[in-house]
């Protein structure tokens, strides 16, 4: 599978198109069906938003209200007041930004020798990787826990890095990357008398941008959104991620305060969306090259 | 093949040996960083799994070894039973579903539709938000009296909607619901790669021999999608496999509510090791999804070879 393979959405200009009556009718039916699609797919973030600027008891009305009554745009100040957002937030930016990091170059860095370097055991060693993506992680979670437990690492932002930075994911998509990237490169470069170290740095890592952003975008999408790893791990109060402290939000919203809740709903998921949307081409790409959610 | 220095063929000599060893340490020098990682999180885990399940271990540390027992009170745990059936239930109709809401929005995708570009993003967006506020925007959809979705359905006439998440019968299709909702965005995009190298020509072929829409999709685009319908089938079937996080943002009463009807294999090891703190025990239940996990991609393996020979 060629890894760098775009997905080029066909672009058919109107003169091109068929317009004999049978066709016309599927595009017809094709638009109504894409729409409806689109209906399903924003509603619930429509509902989402729009739930984050009403009042308290505003949220549950029969028949139900799509618009707020009254805009409460100071639910979007005191969630900072009523809940420890700001800490959460801290967290998950910390966490996701070092998982990503440390994802890309390990990643990077082992892809390499797997799809350049030709040493006895590799394919063995990288079959080993791929077998773990039929496994899934609920059926090893539990000695994973008592071997953190033993490092002392339960309960700490460390043990949720340790977690995720060594996934087989990043490996597995570099070097569908780098087998694209052709040989005579790095014989010109060791001829120049680089080595492979150097081949990596300044030729290999230059050449898959459009990979490292795919996999750091998905790495850090991936990180921010986790709910089980911090479930599990993560019982202070002051190292809870974001989407931790919402649940718990949740659990004890005792005042059933769900215009309150859907703003911190709605803050949690803008910064993905910001990131998402501006590097929508990578993810995409990424995805439809490893076919691997990571 | 590609590598960094290609060994001729014939008779071993020193330097080429020694051009093995240079290549072996560089090799793994490489590979070493992400290795220790991944061995120590990943496969020494996976290893100490079948260990754990055959001792009584707890919370407190080492426990004793107890051969099969584990597995023996697993057979007669009701809760248990009720977990792997559910598992196999909610895997029976998300699998299936999924794949063709999102193949169908591949195809529509694919088309000269205006507006595809934004639809590519739209169905993007359940898969990139955070499974909490995809529970909690859901669960307050499906709420049987005051949510909008029987709200809609009573402006339909429905005289008497489901509950729901709330009802026996209709919590397992509702979660499967949602659960299509938030992947058919990401296989979408596998099927629109997979469609995109189907040839033009072959459509152009079998339009001359006066196929119609249907027969073109039975006999062009699905043998042209093969390998990706199989790549889709396998990972959708270990991810149903491992479903836990949307059951558990759903069912805040845990393996009790309603009526144990949506407890799954995930959340059973969930519950009898972490809450109940049963490490050796939830462990075996850890060893049977893992089971199930291998020998169903091993079987899609071995049936997408036979075909393909």
């Amino acid at each position: 599978m060629s890894a760098t393979r775009m997905i080029v959405l066909p672009h058919g200009t109107r003169a091109d198109r068929d317009t004999r009556p049978a066709a016309r009718v599927g595009r017809v039916v094709g638009s109504i069906l894409l729409v409806a699609f689109a209906l399903a797919l924003l509603t619930p973030f429509f509902w989402m938003v729009m739930s984050s600027f009403k009042g308290p008891n505003e949220v549950f009305s029969v028949p139900v209200r799509w618009l707020p009554e009254v805009w409460h745009v100071d639910n979007y100040f005191a969630l900072w007041i009523d809940t420890d957002m700001a800490i959460w937030l801290r967290n998950t930016i910390i966490l996701s930004t070092v998982v990503t990091f440390l994802q890309v170059l390990t990643g990077s860095f082992a892809a390499y020798g797997f799809a350049k370097v030709r040493f006895p055991g590799r394919d063995v060693l990288f079959l080993l990787y791929l077998g773990t993506i039929a496994v899934p992680w609920q059926s090893y979670m539990i000695p994973q826990y008592v071997m953190m437990a033993q490092f002392k690492l339960t309960n700490t932002l460390v043990a949720m890095i340790v977690l995720q930075a060594f996934g087989a994911f990043g490996v597995f998509l570099m070097k569908q990357f780098f087998e694209t990237i052709p040989e005579e490169l790095s014989e010109a470069a060791r001829l120049d008398g680089l080595g492979e170290y150097s081949i990596w740095a300044r030729i290999m890592l230059p050449l898959a941008v459009p990979a490292l952003g795919a996999l750091a975008l998905i790495t850090f999408v991936n990180t921010w959104n986790d709910y089980l790893g911090p479930l599990l791990y993560l019982r202070d109060k002051s190292i809870w991620t974001v989407q931790l402290g919402l649940k718990n939000f949740v659990a004890n919203n005792v005042t059933a305060d769900y215009s309150m809740l859907f703003t911190g709903l709605t803050i949690s998921v803008i910064p993905i969306a910001i990131i998402f949307l501006l590097g929508q081409r990578f993810f995409v790409e990424g995805i439809a090259t490893s076919g691997l959610k990571g | 093949m590609t590598s960094a220095v290609t060994g001729r063929v014939g008779t071993p000599s020193p330097r080429r040996s020694k051009l093995r060893l240079r290549n072996t340490v560089i090799g793994w020098s490489f590979i070493l960083p992400n290795f220790l990682g991944f061995a120590l999180i990943t496969l020494i885990p996976v290893v100490q799994l079948f260990f754990i399940s055959l001792t009584d271990q707890n919370i407190f540390g080492k426990g004793d070894f107890v051969g099969i027992a584990n597995f023996q009170k697993l057979m007669g745990d009701p809760l248990f039973q009720r977990s792997f059936v559910n598992t196999l239930y909610f895997a029976v109709l998300h699998v299936p579903l999924t794949i063709v809401v999102s193949l169908g929005l591949a195809l529509l995708l694919n088309s000269k539709l205006r507006g595809v570009a934004f639809f590519r993003t739209a169905a993007f967006f359940p898969y990139i938000t955070s499974i909490v506020a995809v529970g909690l925007v859901w669960n307050l959809l499906f709420s049987p009296e005051y949510g909008p979705i029987n709200e809609v359905l009573r402006f339909f006439g429905v005289a008497d909607p489901p509950g729901w998440l709330l009802s026996q019968d209709w919590a397992m299709p509702a979660i499967v619901i949602i659960s299509t909702w938030r992947d058919m965005g990401y296989y979408m995009i596998l099927f629109l790669a997979g469609l995109q190298t189907v040839s033009p020509e072959l459509y152009e072929a079998a339009r001359m021999d006066g196929a119609n829409v249907f027969q073109r999709f039975w006999n062009v685009t699905l043998p042209g999608i093969r390998p990706t319908m199989f790549l889709v089938t396998v990972l959708l079937t270990i991810a149903s496999f491992k479903i836990f996080d949307l059951i558990i943002v759903l069912s805040p009463g845990g393996t009790a509510a309603p009526n144990m009807a949506t407890v799954v294999l995930s959340q059973f090891i969930y519950q009898r090791g972490f809450i109940e703190s049963k490490f050796g025990y939830a462990s075996s239940a850890a060893v049977v999804l893992f089971v199930l996990c291998i020998v169903t991609t091993v079987i899609q393996f071995l049936i997408n070879k036979k075909r393909s020979a």
